[in-house]
């Protein structure tokens, strides 16, 4: 096998300009990677004839942008024109949409060869690619015997991008589902500022929530594939009318005279010292590179997951009313005498897994008459502090925050299935930039005692992507992460 | 707060998930517990506090009231289970 599909997105776009490759001979490399990677269960709809004349397309194209020719995978959350797009759920069981996200529309505008659709929780809904219905997506990096998850819900995004079965993938966050799967597996993956990146034709989770965002092998490919996905879209309401920086143009290296802050309540009780340790180093890497270090406070910051376990539900109770076995995807089989209730009650039941019924259902709950302002209504209110934590730091002159990304490494596939709330607290350093909107970058920055990566978080300021990337990309020099799992798959 | 089969029974109803009776009792702990997770919010003094209507201060855009897009049943009904005649089709309403 070649080693083609280890390049990094600049790499690629450099070696394409060049004509020291071809977009075909990329895509073949990748394509043979994810042939011989079934057991990550990454891929889990493989689109090898739309990725070689999107390759051949690509070679042939003279005014293409920086992702041109550039093999990616797009996780199963996007809709894709013609291709199985289920929010790895089976309520969506053979739903091929007719039109194509907003998203990937740009990324194929730009060049982008799409290689097939990835592994991801149902919906969105997870934290350890546990939900799915097409089965685990698997940790390309072990520790010992044990399978570990690669996190989620954008498991397969980091599996395959860690495992080099393409160059970049796409992500999706709502609380932490790009950020936790790259920490988890020695990526980088950022979520923007809310109203970057188009929502329109991504499957509607938390629609207050959710954002796109690149998974890739590091900074700079990070901001090379943001551009591409970012913009003012029509079809978007919360999309914002803002111009697009050029990301990449940001990243100098040069922090000097930035001020970080280091928020003392994201010092968890019982957080190992592994990660407390990573933290102290990448904060002495940022100083060392010329940042002032501040200590800051985010009193809310407890409340982040509980009020996001009130909003996320809710908007997802409301979202997923859509699925009611009349416009698309499953139907049940109805018994003689059954009514409309009841097909959307049966299909509805075997349609969704358990943790989306879970979460459908509180959703319900704490929007039902009478708990509306007990729950809710309590929530936002919540939520609208959690903001004004970051605005008051940001007032007092802090550029970006430095956070652990995760509070462990990645843990077994089984280990954490039975216990939701337990599942929840992986997104406890990550949810708290989704409530307030703000964009958050998670880097490779170590490993731990077993060998496995451990990441750092950065948020920004909002709209600020360029000088969150840059700060990230100081951190990358500094931490020189190039440790790779080791191929088992 | 301590979910009762009843409420769990009520919620399902209202989401339109069909559970069974047997399921009820673990359903009901399950919302319990991540209930009682949620209830550390009660610690937070929200008074005063406008509840978060967008996260982003910007006004929603307004677009002219005229149709946009439109014009093809055949991609809209592509996915449907049951579509005939170029219209979804449920079974029998009856009121």
């Amino acid at each position: 096998m070649s080693d083609l599909s280890k390049m990094k997105i600049a790499e690629a776009r450099d070696a394409l300009k060049a004509g020291d490759v071809t977009s075909v001979e990329l895509t073949e490399a990748c394509l043979a990677e994810i042939e011989a990677a079934d057991a990550l269960g990454a891929f889990v709809h493989k689109t090898p004839e739309i990725a070689l004349e999107q390759a051949k397309a690509a070679d042939a194209r003279k005014d293409g942008g920086d992702l041109n020719g550039i093999p990616l995978g797009i996780k199963d959350l996007f809709c894709t024109k013609g291709v199985a797009s289920q929010a790895a759920s089976g309520i969506l069981e053979g739903f091929k949409p007719e039109y194509e996200s907003t998203v990937t529309t740009q990324l194929f505008n730009d060049g982008a060869v799409m290689l097939g659709k990835l592994n991801m929780d149902e919906f969105a809904m997870g934290s350890s690619n546990e939900t799915s219905v097409y089965g685990n997506a698997v940790n390309p990096w072990k520790a010992g015997d044990a399978e570990l998850t690669p996190g989620g819900s954008s498991g397969g995004s980091a599996s395959a991008v860690a495992a080099d079965l393409c160059l970049g993938a796409t992500g999706t966050d709502t609380g932490g589902s790009i950020r936790q799967p790259a920490a988890f597996t020695g990526i980088t993956g950022i979520k923007p500022t809310y109203g970057r990146v188009s929502r329109w034709g991504i499957v509607a989770f938390a629609s207050s929530l959710d954002q796109a965002g690149p998974m890739t092998k590091d900074v700079r490919d990070a901001a090379i594939m943001l551009k591409a996905m970012s913009g003012h879209d029509p079809k978007d309401s919360t999309s914002a009318d803002l111009a697009v920086p050029d990301f990449e143009a940001a990243l100098t290296g040069d922090i000097r005279g930035k001020t970080i802050g280091i928020p003392k309540e994201y010092r968890m009780e019982g957080m190992p010292a592994e990660i407390e340790k990573l933290w102290e180093d990448g904060t002495a890497m940022l100083k060392d590179a010329g940042a002032k270090i501040v200590d800051i406070s985010l009193p809310h910051t407890k409340y982040a997951l509980p009020a996001y376990y009130v909003i996320a539900p809710a908007e997802a109770s409301s979202n997923l009313a859509r699925y009611d076995g009349v416009r698309f995807g499953h139907r049940a089989k109805l018994d003689a005498g059954d009514g409309i209730t009841e097909m959307y009650e049966k299909t509805r039941a075997e349609g969704f897994g358990n943790e989306v019924k879970r979460r459908v259902m509180i959703g319900t709950y704490v929007l039902s008459a009478g708990f509306y302002d007990a729950y809710y209504n309590r929530a936002r209110k919540v939520r609208a502090l959690i903001k004004k934590d970051f605005e008051d730091v940001f007032a007092q002159g802090v550029d970006a925050i430095l956070t652990p990304a995760t509070p462990s490494s990645a843990f077994e596939l089984g280990k954490k299935f039975d216990d939701p709330v337990q599942m929840y607290l992986n997104d406890v350093f990550t949810v708290t930039t989704n409530l307030a909107g703000l964009p958050g970058i998670a880097v490779p920055a170590g490993l731990d005692k077993a060998g496995l990566p451990l990441g750092l978080q950065l948020i920004g300021r909002p709209w600020e992507e360029g000088d969150l990337l840059n700060t990230a990309y100081a951190l990358e020099q500094a931490v020189q992460f190039v440790a790779k799992p080791n191929r088992w798959w | 707060m301590s979910i009762d089969t009843d409420t769990a029974r009520r919620v399902a109803k209202l989401a339109r998930i069909k559970v069974e009776e047997a399921d009820l009792p673990e359903l009901a702990n399950e919302f319990s517990a991540i209930l009682g997770f949620i209830e550390q919010l009660n610690e937070v003094d929200v008074d005063g506090v406008e509840p978060m209507t967008s996260v982003t201060p910007q006004r929603l855009k307004r677009r002219e009231d005229v149709v946009t897009d439109g014009d093809q049943p055949d991609a809209v009904l592509k996915n449907a289970p049951d579509a005939r005649e170029g219209f979804f089709a449920v079974p029998k309403v009856v009121e």
